[in-house]
């Protein structure tokens, strides 16, 4: 079947899982929202590659990327929504939330391309996105992988599913970081470049939040338990891959507090602008 | 073909990431069976992308890629007799009668 | 998604050095082998058998297709542009899924019709230059702007259905790869007309603006759509030989009557008017008559002078160009591993 079809199907599912179920214990509010905003701001950046790939397949590929992550922030939303109850909706929480009620990794909502102002203009640089998507993979297979025991059945199932996916993205993005850094000059240029530039924004993965530790006594996930793995991962990448790791400190981004970069703005602006135009319409 | 766009072509297509045929065998099927071709730099890839693109990311799917210069392929039934000696590529390349346009008008 | 039913010539390839297929084919004296296969091949398509990459086919069968299938699959290619457009500002997380499913689904098209052009004979990166260098057309339907989001539901609803119209009697088509690659899309592209459908007739049920939206978008993209099938019978000479290699089947006009019988009581169910003053049944004729398609504008945008033709190319250049460095390391790490692993071996 397309994808198209398979998207669809897939939310027959969804409806089964939105309902919160009496006797879950009840999860932040703003950890839900954390979760989905990640994936929401990183599908969005995903999909701009849509049609402007460096080869149809990695279109292909990076569509499928995109999709999977709408599709987790959907079903976060959705029970996020349900526990907020008074008419929320993925749509509202999606549309209507403003930059400052956005819980996303800084990380995540940064454009294709090296730092830049947010007015600057660039070509979109693959090297980023995969970059990127790796060190946001690498983080998520551990926490997919615990959280799929939390003694919360929607979000245990949200996780099982979203498992299996980022298992996938971190295989494709490591793939290609190897490829990168051990291919040619150029590439192991830009590969490079894109590991000093987006390495200090995963510090923001281990700084500590209220809502964070307030999940972590419902979901038994402590972020902090996951550096030493997440680094494996990554050291053992990038040593395969031929790059070096830039040393930790510079600046530490407070995207999930709640305060992002300036890049988030643009983003929301061009993503809401339609839903906000025509507040009561349903599409 | 002359030597020279012989070489010319070789070394373009040195450029162009190897075609590779795919093979997918569905959750119930019992063989696989060939659904087309991809570009990709090499196995791993090409069976990533042949589950992105052939398979539209399905479970409990068997896929095969092959490089589809590896492929020894049969002659046709009919008409062997007929048939040129033939390369053992899978696909037989055009032998368009092609002349140079400063020969003119023919 | 495609459309253009129709053989539009190869711009005239003016470098010499080129081995190209636009070169004159020179016809050489058929020897008694010749006259034999094509015999047989004659026999086959007469009989509705396929033919297969290693079969032996007229050097002009061979051309028509790699250019009939080529110019299909860059027509899916670029399509993803049009409608990938309205990706970013989907007003909905549902409807921006199945966007982003929808126009991977025409990579997907793309890909598989590269690969059955590929049985012929060319290769991936000739078919591209042709595209990138302007000598390979593809429909010219995407030349149009998607202007609103509406746009991207008439685009599922009217250019979709034009293109199935086009596609479900390909599934027939005398080449084997061709006809098995077109099944495949075919059985993918009814959902997104369908889907394309669903997204206007919410619109057409909710608030005044969206049915201005919808009415907005019908309005400029009907006549548009109409002229996808092609010119009339008349004019199109490539038809007749299209039509006896068993590669075209229903004619440019019969595709269109059909197209427009179909539809207009899908308008209707909709509650939008098609911008036809003559469109109206013909009791005698038992299809419905429609007005006069504007050739010229049609010719015009074809042959490069539409809205969005440069745009269209630039991207679909850029994105290759740009993409260099990462096919070339992609490649270059492959040899590399190679070389470890004969290193290993030894």
């Amino acid at each position: 079947m397309s994808a198209a079809q398979s998207t669809l199907s897939q939310d027959a599912s969804i409806t089964e899982h939105s309902a919160t179920q009496a006797g879950n214990p009840s999860l932040p509010i703003d950890y839900l929202l954390h979760l989905a905003d990640n994936a929401l701001v990183l599908g969005q950046r995903n999909a701009e590659w849509s049609g402007h790939g460096p080869i149809l397949e990695e279109d292909i590929a990076l569509s499928n990327n995109s999709l999977d992550l709408i599709g987790q922030a959907r079903l976060l939303y959705q029970e996020a929504a349900a526990q907020i109850g008074n008419g929320a909706t993925e749509d509202t929480l999606a549309f209507f939330r403003d930059v400052p009620d956005f819980k996303n990794y800084t990380l995540l909502e940064l454009p294709h391309h090296p730092p830049l102002a947010g007015t600057s203009a660039s070509d979109r640089d693959f090297a980023t996105t995969l970059v990127r998507n790796f060190l946001y993979s690498a983080l998520m297979v551990l926490v997919w992988d615990k959280l799929q025991h939390a003694p919360h059945a929607q979000l245990a199932a949200i996780a099982a599913k979203s498992l299996k996916e980022v298992r996938y993205h971190l295989r494709h993005s490591r793939d290609w970081l190897l490829r990168m850094g051990d291919g040619t000059a150029e590439s192991h240029g830009r590969a490079q470049a894109a590991v000093n530039h987006l390495m200090p924004y995963t510090q923001e993965f281990w700084t500590g939040t209220e809502y964070e530790s307030k999940a972590a006594s419902v979901t038994g996930l402590d972020m902090g338990s996951l550096q030493s793995d997440w680094n494996q991962i990554v050291n053992a990448a990038l040593l395969e891959a031929t790059l070096k790791r830039p040393a930790d400190g510079g600046f530490i981004p407070t995207g999930k507090q709640s305060i992002h970069s300036e890049h988030l703005g643009f983003m929301l602006a061009e993503m809401q602008s339609l839903p906000r135009a025509h507040p009561n319409a349903t599409w | 073909m002359s030597a020279d766009q012989k070489s010319s072509t070789a070394s373009a297509a040195l450029k162009e990431w190897p075609l590779w045929e795919v093979f997918v065998r569905s959750k119930q099927g019992l063989e696989h069976k060939h659904c087309g071709s991809l570009h990709a730099s090499d196995s791993q890839h090409a069976l990533q992308m042949a589950r992105d693109v052939y398979t539209r990311r399905q479970e409990g799917v068997s896929i095969w890629v092959v490089q589809s210069s590896s492929i020894a392929a049969s002659e046709p039934n009919d008409k062997s007799e007929f048939f040129e000696p033939s390369s053992d590529k899978v696909y037989r390349h055009p032998t368009f009668y092609e002349i140079p346009s400063e020969v003119g008008h023919m | 998604m495609y459309t253009q039913s129709f053989n539009v010539p190869d711009a005239p390839d003016t470098n010499n050095s080129t081995p190209n297929a636009a070169l004159k084919s020179v016809p050489k004296a058929l020897s008694e082998t010749d006259i034999a296969l094509q015999a047989q091949f004659d026999a086959r398509i007469d009989a509705d058998g396929k033919v297969e990459p290693r079969d032996w086919m007229p050097d002009a069968y061979r051309k028509t297709l790699v250019r009939q299938i080529s110019q299909h699959a860059h027509s899916e290619i670029v399509g993803m542009l049009p409608e990938g457009n309205w990706i970013s500002r989907a007003p909905s997380l549902k409807r921006k899924a199945i966007l982003i499913a929808k126009v991977q689904d025409e990579g997907g098209h793309g890909l598989y019709l590269y690969s059955a052009a590929e049985t012929l004979g060319t290769s991936r990166d000739q078919m591209l230059d042709a595209l990138h260098t302007g000598k390979a057309k593809y429909s010219s339907i995407f030349n149009y702007p998607t202007l609103n989001w509406a746009d991207v539901g008439v685009v599922g609803w009217l250019v979709d259905g034009a293109a199935i119209m086009n596609q479900i009697p390909l599934c027939r088509c005398s080449y084997g790869p061709y006809a098995r690659a077109m099944i495949r899309v075919c059985k993918e592209e009814s959902f997104h007309q369908r889907q394309g459908f669903e997204a206007l007739l919410v619109m057409m049920q909710g608030t005044a603006e969206q049915k201005a939206m919808v009415q907005d978008a019908v309005n400029r993209w009907w006549w548009k759509c109409l002229a996808m099938f092609g010119p009339p019978d008349a004019d199109s000479p490539n038809s007749v030989q299209g039509m006896r290699w068993g590669i075209k089947r229903i004619s440019n006009d019969d595709l269109r009557q059909k197209f427009v019988d179909a539809t207009v009581p899908q308008a209707k169910i909709l509650g939008v008017t098609l911008p036809d003053p003559d469109l109206k049944w013909n009791e005698e004729r038992q299809h419905h008559d429609y007005g006069q398609i504007d050739w010229d504008e049609f010719w015009a945008t074809v042959n490069g002078n539409g809205p969005c033709n440069k745009e269209r190319l630039g991207a679909r250049v850029k994105a290759w160009n740009d993409g260099q460095w990462v096919r070339d390391a992609a490649l270059a790490h492959a040899n590399k591993q190679a070389q470890k692993n004969l290193k290993e071996a030894a």
